[in-house]
C-alpha cells in the first residue's frame, strides 16, 4: 500500500500525483515504468515514472483520464493509499552524451519525457524540447522542461498557445536548421508513428517510448508485444524504448484497440 | 535414508496393520474412481473437478498398499514423502498422522496432491504396476485426502521449527519452488522472507492453475501454513527493480533462493500471431485467474471466444481450452503437432478436457491467422502433420504432409507453445552462470550457482518444468544452503 502525499491538477483531465514509494524512488532512473493497481477488482496499468524525491521517498506519476482504470487513480485523494504499486520495470533509457538531443512530447507524454530531458541535459547534451498539445491549458510542466532545456518549442493544434501545427512540424524546423544526433519521443502512439517518419526523413536516430497494454508488465504475459525490426518484443522487459524507425506502429495501433 | 524406513516400517503397528490382510487379498481390491463433477454441468462453471475421496473410499484405497520393504514409489517422488507410512495411517484411521507424515517432506500437501503427475512418479514405481500388472495404488488421491481431511478438521498442524538462528534468508518468488525452501529453511531455524513480483502469493499456483483443478483457497491455506512457521512474505517487491543484490546484502542477507519462474511466453514466430485475440497461455490464464477477468465486477477484460483454439498439448494447454469452454466458447479446440500419444499433458487433464467437449485436432499446426479489417482474428491455417523418425526427445517427429491443409475459423487463438525463464533476475545480478537458454546454471544436487551463497531452482533452472519438481528443487537447495551456511560459520 502507498500513500498518496500530494495531487495538483495539471489541466483539467490531467493530474499529477505524488506517492510514497522509497525503494522505487531510490531504484529507478530515467524510462522507468511502474505498475498500479487500485482496488481488489483493479487492473494493473503501466504508468512511466515522471520523477521521484529520494529525500522524502516519494515517486511523482502524471495521469490523464482516459478510461475505467484511470479514472480510479485519479479518483483518490491525498492520504488515500494505491492498493498495489510495483516498479521500478523496464530497461532505464540510455543516456550519454550524444550532441544535440530532440525531445518531442506530447500531451501527457510531456510527465515522463522530463526526466530524459533532465538526464540529457546533466550529460552534456544540448538539448531542444518540442512540447504539443491540443491547446494551451494541456501543454503541462513547461516551467520544468525549460529549466533543464536549450531551447524550448510550443506546438498547440489550435494555436492557443506557441505555434499552430503539430509536433513533427516543430521537430521538421529544428531538423532543418541544424544537426541533430538523436530524438526521443514520447506521446500517442501515433504522434510518436509522425514523429518517426519525420527524423527518418533526415536520418536522425529516434528513440520511442511506447505505452501498450500490459497485464503483469515482468515479461510473463506478452500482452505488449510490438514487432520492432521484424522481430517481436516485450515492451515491459525489452523495452519501453524502442528504435523508433524500425517499430511498426500500425500494428501497435491496432492492438491498442484491443479491448476498446 | 532406508535405515529410518525401516524403523518406522517395524513399528509394531504397521507390523500389525500387514498381519491383519493377506497380500493375495490386497491386491484383489479394486482401485479407487474419484468422484469427479457432471461435465455436462462442471464446463460451465469454476468449481473443482475432481471431487476427492470420502473417509471410507480412502480407507479402502489404502488397504491396497502393500507396505513394500523397499517402497520404490518414495523414489518415485521428487520430495521423498514417506508414502508406506502416510497411506498405512489412513488404513489405520490416522488422517491427522497421515497429513503429518507428507509435512515431513512436502510444504505443500494439498496442492500437490492435485496436480503432481503421480502416474509419471510414485504411481508409476508402485508394486501393482511394476509387478502385477495392475493399477497403482491411488497416492495421488490419498495424499490429497489426508491434506484436506486435515484441512476440513480445523486441526492443521504446523510443524516443528528449530530453535531461531537469526540468519536471514531472500526468497526470489512465491511458486512452488520458493514456497518448498521457505517451508524447510523455516523449519531448520531461519528468518525466512519470500519477495513476490505479484499483488499475489502463489506464483503459478495462483496465475497459471485454474480454479476447476486447484482451488485458490487451498493455495492460501498452504501460505497460512508457512506464515505460522515464521517465514515473511512481502508482494509487489520485484528482486533485482525494486531492491538490488546490494540492498539484500546491506539488509544483512546471507543466503538467497532464486525460484523466479519461467517468465517469457513463447510464440512461433508465424504471420497473424499479433492480431487481435491471439495471446499466451500466460496472458489468458493470468487474466482470468490473478485478474479474475471473467468475473463481471473485475476491470480487467478477458476475450470470451466462441470458437478458441489453444495451441500446444501439455498441461497449461489443457487448462486453457477448459477454462475457454467455462467462458462460454461453442467451440474449443486443442492443436497440437504431434499424436495424442506423445502430449505431454497429464492423462487425466486429456481425459477431463475430452469429457467437456474439447475437440483435439493432433497432428495439425498452425502455419498462420488472419484477421478481419480490425485486426481481430478469424482463421487459422493448419498444416496436416504425421510422424516420422524418433527425435532427440525419443517421440517421433511431426513432418507435414506437403499440401495438406486446412482452414478453421476462429475468433481467439491461445499460444500454448512453452515459455523461456523469466530474464529479470539473470539480467540484473552480477556472477551468475546463465545458459544460453537464459536459465542460471547450478551444481544439480546442491542447487546452488558457482561457490556463492545464491542457490535457485524451479522453472528458473529447468526452463519448464512441474510443480513438483519445483519443489524438489525448493528442498534440496534449502538442504545444500544450510550446509554451506554452516559451514561457512564455522
Amino acid at each position: 500500500m502507498n500513500k498518496i502525499v500530494s495531487k495538483e491538477f495539471l489541466s483539467d483531465n490531467v493530474v499529477k500525483f505524488e506517492v510514497e514509494a522509497p525503494l522505487i524512488a531510490k531504484s529507478r532512473k530515467a524510462g522507468h515504468f511502474v505498475i498500479v493497481r487500485v482496488g481488489k477488482k483493479g487492473e494493473r496499468v503501466p504508468y512511466t515514472i515522471a520523477s521521484a524525491d529520494t529525500g522524502k521517498g516519494t515517486i511523482t506519476l502524471v495521469i490523464q483520464r482516459v478510461g475505467k482504470s484511470s479514472r480510479k487513480v485519479c479518483e483518490l485523494n491525498v492520504g488515500d493509499y494505491i492498493t498495489d504499486l510495483v516498479g521500478p520495470l523496464g530497461k532505464a533509457t540510455h543516456i550519454e552524451k550524444f550532441g544535440t538531443v530532440v525531445c518531442a512530447g506530447g500531451g501527457v507524454g510531456i510527465a515522463p519525457l522530463l526526466p530524459i530531458i533532465e538526464a540529457m541535459k546533466k550529460a552534456g547534451n544540448r538539448v531542444i524540447s518540442v512540447l504539443a498539445a491540443r491547446s494551451k491549458e494541456l501543454v503541462i510542466l513547461e516551467n520544468q522542461v525549460r529549466e533543464y532545456s536549450d531551447e524550448v518549442i510550443v506546438m498547440t493544434d489550435d494555436g492557443s498557445y506557441g505555434q499552430k501545427g503539430l509536433v513533427t512540424e516543430g521537430v521538421e524546423q529544428v531538423l532543418k536548421h541544424e544537426k541533430v544526433d538523436l530524438c526521443v519521443t514520447i506521446g500517442p502512439a501515433v504522434m510518436m508513428k509522425f514523429v518517426s517518419l519525420t527524423t527518418k526523413k533526415y536520418d536522425v536516430p529516434t528513440l520511442a517510448s511506447l505505452n501498450t497494454i500490459m497485464v503483469d508488465g515482468t515479461g510473463m504475459c506478452g500482452a505488449c508485444r510490438v514487432t520492432v525490426g521484424g522481430q517481436t518484443k516485450f515492451v515491459c522487459v525489452d523495452g519501453p524504448e524502442f528504435d523508433a524507425h524500425q517499430v511498426d506502429f500500425d500494428e501497435m495501433l491496432m492492438r491498442l484497440r484491443a479491448y476498446n | 535414508m532406508s535405515e529410518y524406513l525401516q524403523t518406522e516400517r517395524a513399528q509394531s503397528w504397521r507390523e500389525e496393520l500387514r498381519k491383519n490382510i493377506k497380500n493375495k487379498e490386497r491386491t484383489e481390491f479394486p482401485r479407487v474412481k474419484m468422484p469427479e463433477a457432471d461435465p455436462e454441468i462442471r464446463s460451465h462453471n469454476y468449481e473443482e473437478v475432481n471431487r476427492g475421496l470420502s473417509l471410507e473410499q480412502a480407507m479402502a484405497e489404502a488397504r491396497r498398499c502393500l507396505d513394500c520393504v523397499s517402497p520404490n514409489c518414495i523414489t518415485g517422488c521428487p520430495v521423498e514423502i514417506n508414502i508406506p507410512k502416510f497411506i498405512k495411517n489412513i488404513e489405520r484411521g490416522e488422517i491427522l498422522e497421515a497429513a503429518r507424515t507428507l509435512k515431513e517432506t512436502s510444504a505443500l500437501p494439498a496442492v500437490c496432491g492435485r496436480v503432481c503427475p503421480q502416474e509419471r512418479q510414485c504411481e508409476s514405481q508402485c508394486f501393482y504396476p511394476q509387478k502385477l500388472k495392475k493399477e497403482a495404488v491411488a497416492i495421488g488421491y490419498l495424499e490429497r485426502f489426508a491434506a484436506d481431511y486435515e484441512r476440513e478438521s480445523g486441526n492443521i498442524s504446523i510443524p516443528e521449527t528449530a530453535t531461531p538462528n537469526r540468519i536471514k534468508i531472500a526468497v526470489v518468488g512465491s511458486g512452488p519452488a520458493g514456497l518448498a525452501f521457505a517451508g524447510d529453511m523455516a523449519k531448520a531455524g531461519y528468518d525466512v522472507k519470500v519477495f513476490e513480483a505479484l499483488h499475489e502469493l502463489g506464483g503459478v499456483l495462483r496465475y497459471g492453475i485454474p480454479e476447476f483443478r486447484l482451488p485458490n483457497e487451498i493455495v492460501d491455506v498452504e501460505i497460512e501454513g508457512l506464515k505460522k512457521m515464521g517465514v515473511k512474505f512481502e508482494t509487489n517487491c520485484i528482486i533485482g527493480k525494486t531492491v538490488s543484490q546490494e540492498d539484500l546484502q546491506a539488509d544483512g542477507f546471507q543466503g538467497l533462493f532464486v525460484g523466479s519462474g519461467a517468465g517469457l511466453p513463447n510464440f512461433m514466430n508465424i504471420p497473424g500471431e499479433n492480431l487481435i485475440g491471439v495471446m499466451s497461455c500466460n496472458e489468458y490464464l493470468t487474466r482470468v485467474n490473478l485478474m479474475q477477468a471473467a468475473d463481471d465486477e473485475s476491470d480487467t477484460p478477458v476475450y470470451k471466444g466462441k470458437r478458441v483454439a489453444v495451441i500446444g498439448g501439455g498441461n497449461t494447454a489443457m487448462d486453457a481450452v477448459r477454462t475457454a469452454r467455462r467462458l462460454g466458447a461453442d467451440e474449443a479446440m486443442i492443436v497440437y503437432r504431434r499424436s495424442e500419444e506423445e502430449m505431454p499433458a497429464r492423462i487425466e487433464e486429456v481425459k477431463h478436457a475430452k469429457e467437456e467437449g474439447i475437440r483435439f485436432l493432433t497432428l495439425h499446426n498452425p502455419l498462420r491467422y488472419e484477421g478481419n479489417e480490425n485486426g481481430q482474428v478469424q482463421r487459422m491455417l493448419l498444416q496436416r502433420m504425421q510422424l516420422g523418425e524418433p527425435d532427440a526427445s525419443g517421440r517421433r517427429k511431426p513432418v507435414a504432409v506437403e499440401g495438406d491443409t486446412v482452414w478453421v475459423d476462429v475468433d481467439e487463438v491461445i499460444v500454448s507453445v512453452g515459455v523461456s525463464p523469466n530474464p529479470l533476475i539473470p539480467s540484473s545480478f552480477a556472477g551468475l552462470e546463465i545458459s544460453k537458454w537464459g536459465t542460471i546454471v547450478v551444481n544439480p544436487d546442491t542447487m546452488q550457482t558457482a561457490d556463492s551463497p545464491i542457490f535457485a531452482g524451479g522453472d528458473i533452472v529447468r526452463g519448464g518444468a512441474t510443480v513438483i519438481l519445483a519443489m524438489g528443487d525448493g528442498r534440496r537447495a534449502a538442504k545444500a544452503m544450510d550446509a554451506f551456511l554452516k559451514n561457512k560459520t564455522l
